[in-house]
């Protein structure tokens, strides 16, 4: 921020320097109305499709809706304690945190693994680097199509090369206790690609000589990378935490795709029932107090991340 | 304890020859590791991609394969001749384009104002774009349908399209790089009597083209990919984009997975291309909030 004013200083003729002021209110005119012109665009666009139905999804949360999504009756807090008493609505908060903590730690993990692999200048590492950045490329709705046919349970790769080492076929999709980790292992691999360009990006970032000094010192390999490059990586690590779980809270596609939240509602996460209550009920009110929990859970994670994330991550 | 301390020595002294060969072996395991990485995360889009090369009966065996036999194109003139899969891809482009188009003139419009005009309220206006950023698109789902629906813009172009022209991600990016540019350029600029609408368009704009262009690979293929909003907004087979129109190919049941997977990698191939050409912008885009430099 400090910077910005810096900037905004060094332009002459946008600083309120007392020496001008006979040229100052002629220039403020221009600029007042210079920007907001230039905003106008965006400031019409953000009203009406992201603060608007905003305030409109909290106040519908409090009503009844007709199908077409008309206010019928006030009712108070009634759908918020509907909600909460509502055991499928518990059960899919569960199923959404277990999806959370099934698909943000391992991808991490291997996003990193793959990063530190690939963060040097050997041969043909371009190579790789493009190759785990692929699955970014992948859409929802292609990536699910395609892991249904490899999740087939007679004729699926999955199931083939788990019958070539003698274990028996998993129903991956069909079997309750199956379908979340099946559609968890689809989304690690969908979301490698935006792990790895920013894993990747963190580590490009560390100064080399860092690590030269560090081998001079006669610091090993593990030393080297539990010393140096997960503290200076700290920061990086956890700007894709944020977002891997804020994606994990939205995911979606997948789900509508490879299982439509069942079997039994198993796979039935939180935007799944959002969409269910909503979109196949035309319960619009239901489906916005869900929409305004969604919101407040983002807010109190982010908020969370960012307080325990100040005292923990190492800001260089 | 002797012994071991002695092995140590040995170990020691030997290094200087054997340094080379572990060397070696540590540089082979390094890339058979990044091979075998590799082909796990690659395996699903090659699958996608050998299959809509195979005949019918080479998919239909009870062991996958894994390399086509030759050269195959019928699955692909098939899906092309029975699907409306080319209607779908021309929906997804003309909705992508026009969203990157849009970001483009708002963004750069708006990000040009939060970066050299000084006018009131500007970082109060700007602060609160920002907490647009912590409000996912789901939250205003619910309302942003109905409002469709009331406009009656259900099913139609504009409907996939205007919501999604403005966004913060992009006036961010575009307000980074202005904020870098030199400023002595806009103050002769100034001198010469040049007004704000000149200087974004003869001085800003073209200054920008690597912003620009990050933010017009990035948009383009977010919008793309795009899958709860058209899934809500289409109902009629020729407004699906592709994304949706894939999905529902894989419903119908006569469809067999060579066809399938065929239109899969149709629909595939201008991501992959985009990949291929837009990476550099695409990673500067992700990358621009992440980084500390």
């Amino acid at each position: 921020m400090a910077k910005d004013q810096k900037v905004m200083q060094s332009i002459p003729v946008l600083s309120s320097s007392k020496t001008k002021m006979k040229h100052k209110p002629k220039h403020l005119r221009i600029d007042q109305i210079a920007g907001y012109g230039f905003i106008m665009p965006t400031v019409i666009l953000l009203s009406m499709f992201v603060f608007y139905p905003f305030f409109q999804s909290i106040y519908l949360s409090f009503f009844m809706t007709d199908p077409l999504g008309n206010v019928v009756k006030f009712v108070g807090f009634q759908n918020y304690v509907e909600l909460f008493t509502d055991k499928e609505f518990l059960n899919s908060l569960k199923i959404t945190f277990l999806f959370t903590v099934f698909t943000v730690p391992t991808g991490i993990f291997i996003a990193l693994i793959l990063a530190v692999l690939t963060n040097n200048k050997s041969k043909g590492m371009r190579g790789f680097q493009f190759i785990f950045a692929l699955p970014i490329a992948m859409s929802v709705g292609t990536s699910s199509i395609i892991w249904l046919l490899l999740f087939n349970p007679t004729a699926g790769v999955l199931n083939y090369l788990l019958n070539v080492v003698g274990v028996e076929s998993i129903q991956w999709l069909t079997n309750p206790d199956w379908a979340l980790l099946s559609i968890s292992i689809m989304t690690i691999w969908m979301g490698l690609g935006l792990d790895f360009i920013i894993l990747l990006a963190g580590l490009q970032a560390i100064p080399d000589d860092l690590y030269e000094s560090a081998k001079i010192d006669g610091a090993g390999s593990l030393t080297i990378f539990t010393k140096i490059t997960i503290p200076l990586l700290s920061p990086t690590i956890f700007f894709v935490l944020i977002i891997s779980v804020i994606n994990a809270l939205q995911a979606f596609g997948q789900f509508n795709v490879l299982t439509g939240g069942g079997p039994m509602k198993s796979t039935n996460v939180f935007v799944f029932s959002l969409y269910q209550e909503a979109f196949v009920n035309f319960q619009f009110g239901l489906g916005s107090t869900r929409a305004f929990v969604l919101f407040v859970i983002i807010v109190l994670l982010t908020w969370i991340q960012f307080k325990v994330g100040e005292k923990k991550v190492h800001y260089q | 304890m002797s012994t071991q301390s002695q092995a140590a020595i040995n170990g020691h002294k030997q290094m200087k020859k054997t340094f080379n060969l572990k060397k070696f072996v540590q540089t082979t395991v390094h890339y058979l590791a990044l091979i075998l990485l590799a082909m796990i995360i690659i395996y699903p889009i090659y699958f996608a991609l050998s299959y809509t090369f195979m005949t019918p009966q080479e998919v239909n065996t009870a062991t996958p394969q894994f390399l086509p036999e030759s050269f195959y194109l019928e699955n692909i003139k098939e899906v092309l001749a029975t699907t409306p899969i080319l209607r779908f891809i021309l929906n997804s482009f003309i909705i992508s384009i026009a969203v990157m188009i849009g970001e483009i003139i708002t963004g750069s419009l708006a990000a040009y104002a939060f970066a050299f005009v000084q006018f009131k309220g500007r970082n109060v206006i700007f602060a609160l774009f920002l907490t647009t950023l912590m409000v996912p698109s789901e939250v205003t789902l619910i309302p942003r349908y109905l409002m469709m629906g009331a406009f009656g813009w259900m099913d139609t172009y504009q409907g996939l399209i205007v919501p999604h022209l403005a966004t913060v991600f992009g006036i961010f990016l575009l307000r980074q790089f202005f904020m870098q540019l030199p400023k002595e350029l806009m103050e002769a600029a100034r001198m010469d009597g040049a007004g704000h609408g000149r200087i974004f368009l003869t001085i800003v704009l073209p200054l920008s083209r690597p912003a620009i262009g990050t933010l017009g690979v990035y948009s383009f293929l977010n919008t793309w990919n795009q899958y709860l909003w058209p899934l809500l907004m289409t109902n009629s087979e020729e407004m699906r984009p592709v994304q949706i129109g894939i999905t529902m190919l894989q419903d119908e049941e006569f469809m067999s997975w060579n066809l399938v997977l065929a239109g899969v990698s149709i629909a595939l191939l201008p991501s992959l291309l985009l990949l291929i050409f837009g990476l550099k912008q695409l990673v500067a885009g992700i990358t621009a909030g992440a980084v500390k430099q």
